[in-house]
C-alpha cells in the first residue's frame, strides 16, 4: 500500500512537471513560431521600443526556454525577484510568478479564488450525487417503468442542455422573473445567507447536468451487476432485497462512479469555467479565463498547475477508495 | 467537463466485436445477415433513435442549404436593421424579441440582425466543428490504438501514457489555451477559417485517447483469436493482418464511439464561442450568440432561448441517434 502510494505520488510529480513543459511550451513556442513577439503583447501594440526591451529583461523573456523554467520552479521555492535596471519587483516565496498585466503576485490570487471554486464544485457535487445515484438506482430497480422512461428522458435532455443555456434560464425564470432568488454572488465572508442563496442556481444548474450523466451511468452499471452470479447467490441465502441491493449491489455499482466523481471534481475543482463566466462567480475559472484572453502567461501557468494537481490528487483519492469500497481491488 | 462516453458503451464493445465476428463467418453459411443489416433492423424498430437520425439528416441538409434558405425568405445573416430596435432600450420592437412574417425568429438587440439566418448559418459551423473534429479523433485514435494493441511491448507502453496523460489534462483549459494563442492567419486561411480549422484539430486531438483505449482493448483481444493466427500461418503480413483482418472487426465500437463523440464536440465548440475563444463575429455561431444574449437575459429572453434550443435540439437529436446505434450494435443490450 505504501509502496504504491509513493509510486503514484511519484508519477503525479512527475506528469505536473509535463504539464508546466507544456504550458510553457504553448505560450512560449506556438506565439514565437507564429511570429508574434511576447515582450511586445505585454505592454501593447503601440508600444515603444524601449519599453519593450525593459520588460523583455524584467520578465526574463530573452532567456532559452529552459532558463525560464528553471527559473519558474526555483521562484515556487525561494521566491524571485524580477529587475530591469532600477525598476525591481520582489515576489515572495511560494512565488508562483507575477503578473505583470494585473500588477500582483500569482499566488495570493489564487488563494483567494480557490475558496470559491472549491465551494462551488462541492456543493454542487453533494447534490448531483444524492439525485444522480438515486434516480439511477430506482430506474434500474423499475426497469421498463413509467418512472425509469420518464427519469431517462429527463437525464438524456440534462445531458444535451449546455451549462451557459440552463444557466441563464434558471437566472432569467428564478432571479429575474419570480424573484425568488436574488442571482448576485456574495463572498462567505461578507454573509453566510447572502452567499449560500447566491449559490443555489449555480450548485443547482451544475448539479443537474452532472446528475443526468450519473444517472445514466449508475442505471446501466446497476442493470449489468445485477445480472451477476453473486446477486443469485446472495437472495438465494435469503436475504432480504434492501440488503442484496444496498449492500452488494450498491458496492459494485459505486466503483466506476467514483472513478467518474474523481475526474469531475478534480477538473471543476481546477475552474468551473462555463459556470463561473455564466453566474459571474469570482473563481479560478473566471480568473483563467481572463487570464488567457489578456495572454497573461503567470495566472495561466498558476492556474493550470492547480488545476493538474486537483485532478491528480482526486484521481489519487479515488484509486485508494477502489481499495476500500471493493475487496477485490488490491493496489499493488 | 468530462466527455459523456461511458462505461455501457465500453462494455458494449467487445460484444458488438464478438457479433462482427460471428456475422462475418457465419455470414455465408447461415442465411446472410451481415452486422450492418442486423444493426439496421434493430434500428428501425428504435422510434426514438429513428428520430432523432431523421433531425440529425434534416439539421445537416439544413445546414448546406442555409445560403439557399436565407435568400428564399429574402435575409442576410449580416444585414443590420436598426429600424426594428427601440433606440431607448436597444431591444427589438414588438413583443417576442421583434418576431414577424419577414424576421421568423426576431432579430438582435441593437443591430437587428435576422436570428433566423443566423442560426441557419451557426448550424454550419457547429456541424462542420463536431464532424470534423470527431473525424481527427477517430482516426488518430484508431491508428493509434490499433497499433499499441497489436504491437504491445513499448509501442503499447508509450502510446498507453499518452493517451493516459491526455485524459489526466485539464482540457477545457488546454483547448482554450491552444485556440486563444493561434495566429490569425495560417496556411493561406485567414479568419473564421483558423480558428474553425485550429477548433477542429484541437478538440479531435484531445477526443482521441477515448476511441485509441477502446480499440486498443479490442486489438488485444482480437490479435488472439484463431482466425488471426490463420491467417498468418498462411504467411499474411503485419499491415495485411492489421487492416484486412482486425480493423473489420472493431468496425462496430468505433462507429459507437464516433456517433457518441459528435455531441460532445458540438457543445464543445459552442461552449469555445461562449467563452470569446471560438469563431469571432461577424460570423454567426450558437454559443457567440448565447455570450452576448447574457446581457439581455431579463429584457430580451427570446435571444437566449433561440440559440440554447438550437443547441439542445441538436445535440439531442445526436444522442437519442447514438444510443440507438449502441443498443443496435450491441446483442446483450436487448430493452
Amino acid at each position: 500500500m505504501l509502496a504504491y502510494l509513493i509510486r503514484r505520488l511519484f508519477a503525479a510529480a512527475v506528469m505536473l512537471v509535463v504539464i508546466i513543459l507544456v504550458v510553457f511550451s504553448i505560450f512560449f513556442l506556438v506565439p514565437k513560431w507564429a511570429g508574434v513577439d511576447i515582450a511586445t503583447s505585454f505592454v501593447g501594440k503601440q508600444a515603444d521600443p524601449h519599453a519593450v526591451e525593459a520588460v523583455r529583461e524584467k520578465l526574463g523573456l530573452g532567456d532559452p526556454i529552459y532558463v525560464q523554467v528553471w527559473h519558474f520552479f526555483k521562484g515556487i521555492f525561494v521566491g524571485r525577484t524580477y529587475a530591469a535596471g532600477g525598476d525591481v519587483t520582489h515576489c515572495a516565496a511560494p512565488c508562483f510568478g507575477y503578473s505583470f498585466r494585473s500588477e500582483q503576485a500569482v499566488w495570493p490570487v489564487l488563494t483567494d479564488r480557490f475558496p470559491v471554486t472549491l465551494g462551488l464544485a462541492l456543493g454542487a457535487a453533494v447534490l448531483w450525487l444524492i439525485f444522480g445515484v438515486a434516480a439511477g438506482v430506482l430506474s434500474a430497480l423499475k426497469r421498463g417503468s413509467l418512472w425509469d422512461r420518464g427519469a431517462m428522458v429527463v437525464a438524456l435532455s440534462g445531458v444535451s442542455l449546455p451549462i451557459y443555456f440552463t444557466g441563464l434560464l434558471s437566472l432569467a425564470i428564478f432571479s429575474y422573473g419570480l424573484h425568488w432568488i436574488d442571482g448576485k454572488y456574495v463572498s462567505v465572508g461578507d454573509s453566510f445567507g447572502g452567499w449560500f442563496s447566491g449559490m443555489l442556481l449555480p450548485w443547482i444548474t451544475l448539479a443537474f447536468l452532472y446528475a443526468a450523466m450519473y444517472a445514466r451511468i449508475t442505471r446501466a452499471t446497476m442493470l449489468e451487476i445485477l445480472g451477476e452470479d453473486y446477486i443469485r447467490t446472495a437472495r438465494a441465502k435469503g436475504l432480504t432485497e434492501p440488503v442484496v441491493i444496498g449492500k452488494h449491489a450498491m458496492r459494485s455499482t459505486m466503483t466506476p462512479i467514483l472513478t467518474m466523481l474523481g475526474m469531475d471534481l478534480g477538473a471543476l475543482i481546477g475552474g468551473a469555467i462555463l459556470t463561473e463566466t455564466t453566474f459571474s462567480i469570482p473563481g479560478l475559472g473566471q480568473a483563467v479565463l481572463t487570464a488567457i484572453k489578456n495572454q497573461d502567461l503567470p495566472i495561466i501557468l498558476g492556474v493550470t498547475l492547480i488545476t493538474s494537481l486537483a485532478v491528480l490528487i482526486a484521481n489519487l483519492a479515488v484509486d485508494v477508495l477502489y481499495a476500500v469500497i471493493d475487496p477485490r481491488v488490491r493496489l499493488a | 467537463m468530462t466527455a459523456p462516453l461511458h462505461e455501457p458503451t465500453a462494455e458494449a464493445a467487445p460484444g458488438a466485436a464478438e457479433e462482427a465476428a460471428v456475422a462475418a463467418t457465419d455470414a455465408k453459411a447461415v442465411q446472410g445477415r451481415s452486422l450492418g443489416r442486423i444493426a439496421w433492423e434493430r434500428l428501425k424498430r428504435d422510434k426514438l433513435a429513428l428520430s432523432g437520425g431523421i433531425v440529425v439528416l434534416l439539421l445537416i441538409v439544413v445546414a448546406l442549404l442555409a445560403p439557399v434558405i436565407t435568400d428564399l425568405v429574402g435575409q442576410d445573416p449580416d444585414a443590420y436593421h436598426q429600424g426594428l430596435i427601440d433606440p431607448l432600450f436597444s431591444t427589438p420592437k414588438g413583443s417576442l424579441g421583434g418576431l414577424s412574417g419577414d424576421h421568423l425568429l426576431g432579430v438582435e438587440p441593437v443591430n437587428g440582425r435576422d436570428i433566423f439566418a443566423r442560426i441557419l448559418y451557426g448550424a454550419q459551423i457547429s456541424l462542420l466543428v463536431g464532424f470534423l473534429s470527431a473525424v481527427v479523433a477517430v482516426v488518430l485514435g484508431t491508428v493509434l490504438g490499433i497499433l499499441a494493441g497489436f504491437f504491445g511491448g513499448w509501442v503499447d507502453s508509450v502510446i498507453s501514457r499518452v493517451m493516459d496523460g491526455l485524459l489526466a489534462f485539464p482540457q477545457l483549459l488546454f483547448i482554450i489555451a491552444l485556440v486563444s494563442v493561434m495566429p490569425n492567419q495560417m496556411l493561406g486561411l485567414t479568419g473564421t477559417g483558423v480558428r474553425v480549422f485550429v477548433m477542429i484539430l484541437v478538440i479531435g486531438f484531445f477526443g482521441w485517447p477515448y476511441i485509441g483505449r477502446v480499440v486498443r482493448g479490442q486489438t488485444l483481444s482480437l490479435r488472439e483469436r484463431e482466425y488471426v493466427e490463420a491467417a498468418r500461418s498462411l504467411g499474411a503480413g503485419q499491415f495485411y493482418i492489421l487492416f484486412k483482418e482486425l480493423l473489420p472487426n472493431l468496425v462496430a465500437p468505433i462507429i459507437v464511439y464516433t456517433t457518441m463523440m459528435i455531441p460532445t464536440n458540438i457543445l464543445t465548440e459552442a461552449a469555445l464561442s461562449f467563452l470569446g475563444v471560438g469563431v469571432k463575429p461577424p460570423t454567426s455561431s450558437w454559443g457567440q450568440m448565447l455570450s452576448s444574449a447574457i446581457d439581455y437575459y431579463d429584457s430580451d429572453p427570446m435571444y437566449m432561448v433561440i440559440p440554447g434550443v438550437a443547441i439542445f435540439i441538436t445535440v439531442l437529436a445526436f444522442n437519442l441517434f447514438g444510443d440507438g446505434v449502441r443498443d443496435a450494435l450491441d446483442p446483450k443490450g436487448s430493452r
